[in-house]
């Protein structure tokens, strides 16, 4: 077994392209799932390609055919759902920022091609490499477009599948299919711990430490989960996510006027 | 098999207010470096957004907590984190995952 992230040390895009292994198969699930969904709100196989080619969303897509389904037949509220879309996806802000410091020598044409396919699991990929350090600033772009077009054309590849199997979907549950994206955000999650507890990162002085990101991480799932079950719409990612990020700067900040005094 | 004009506009509308904050910030932070404390604010920002995800796809579905269906999926995230956190590979994490929760889902049923 090639570990995913070990295998990101060389800089290039096939070293990218097999960083995203995970993402793929996670992908793969979802999206021929997404596939299916969107099919059965009344999309056409082709609408549903472009959406997964031009959208590429996937949260927002599943948002997209619910709302569709949900409208009657000719209504389409076409400013409602774009709006919903907005929402849904604000949280890129927070990636595309956290990323943007590591990509100071790219183009901004490249920077922009790079963060229009940005996703949540391309960037937490992406995110653990340039924490343990094992990106080097040459190639760095190159990696980063390996990762998500490998990610961007599985995920359409596994709309159009879903989108073709309508109907006739088997069991993918029997072989577990439907839990490789949570174990993803799992084990990613404890990688992002380990790797800032004993991090080679350049800024590796100003990174929080582990044991505090713990707590960050603990608050964070609490909090997306309470407001998940309080609050409809997809708002408990970001919500949560600022809330907690603003917390650990809060600590940083008591801590370090706590060693002065 | 066709393309309706409204659901070309949602397509094309929704990937334009998607493709901003893809973007946006990754072309301008990239060229003025950032004060400390928004470094620190930052850095916390992707445990804290996997944690939100990994709660919620665990316990949540549709507004409510999850069943006991899902329990398949809440004992099978142990090996999950434990095999992350010794072995860091994350495929063999994710295939053990979904292996364990296989594996359950049959002598459960």
């Amino acid at each position: 077994m090639r570990p995913a992230v070990a295998s990101a040390e060389v800089g290039t895009l096939g070293s990218g392209a097999r960083a995203a292994l995970p993402i793929v198969l996670g992908y793969l699930s979802i999206g021929f799932a997404a596939g299916v969904v969107q099919r059965a709100s009344g999309l056409s196989v082709i609408e549903v390609v472009l959406m997964s080619l031009v959208l590429y969303a996937g949260s927002a897509q599943f948002v997209v055919a619910g709302l569709i389904a949900a409208a009657r037949p000719g209504e389409l509220p076409v400013a409602t759902i774009v709006a919903t879309v907005f929402l849904v996806n604000l949280r890129h802000v927070l990636l595309s920022a956290a990323l943007a410091p590591h990509f100071t020598r790219v183009s901004a044409i490249r920077n922009a091609l790079l963060g229009l396919q940005l996703t949540d699991e391309t960037f937490v990929v992406a995110w653990t490499a340039l924490a343990r350090g094992v990106l080097p600033d040459a190639g760095r772009a190159a990696w980063m477009a390996g990762l998500n077009l490998s990610a961007y054309f599985s995920w359409a590849l596994a709309n159009l599948a879903g989108a073709l199997a309508s109907g006739m979907v088997g069991d993918l549950r029997a072989i577990g299919f439907d839990f490789a994206l949570p174990a993803m955000f799992g084990a990613l999650l404890v990688l992002q711990l380990s790797a800032h507890r004993d991090s080679v990162a350049p800024d590796a002085s100003r990174a929080t430490p582990g044991r505090k990101l713990f707590g960050v991480a603990l608050l964070s799932a609490v909090l997306a989960v309470v407001i998940a079950l309080l609050v409809p719409g997809q708002w408990n990612i970001l919500i949560a996510t600022v809330a907690a990020a603003t917390f650990a700067l809060s600590m940083e900040q008591a801590w370090k006027s706590a060693r002065k005094s | 098999m066709e393309v309706r004009p409204e659901i070309l506009i949602i397509i094309i509308g929704s990937a334009l207010v998607t493709a901003l904050p893809r973007v946006v910030p990754m072309i301008l932070l990239s060229r003025t470096s950032l004060p400390a404390w928004l470094r620190t604010w930052l850095g916390a920002v992707p445990v804290a957004i996997l944690a939100a995800l990994l709660g919620t796809e665990l316990l949540v579905t549709n507004q409510s907590l999850v069943g006991a269906d899902r329990i398949p999926m809440l004992i099978a995230i142990v090996p999950v984190l434990v095999i992350a956190a010794t072995t860091r590979s994350l495929m063999g994490a994710v295939l053990a995952g979904m292996l364990t929760v296989s594996l359950l889902r049959w002598v459960w049923h």
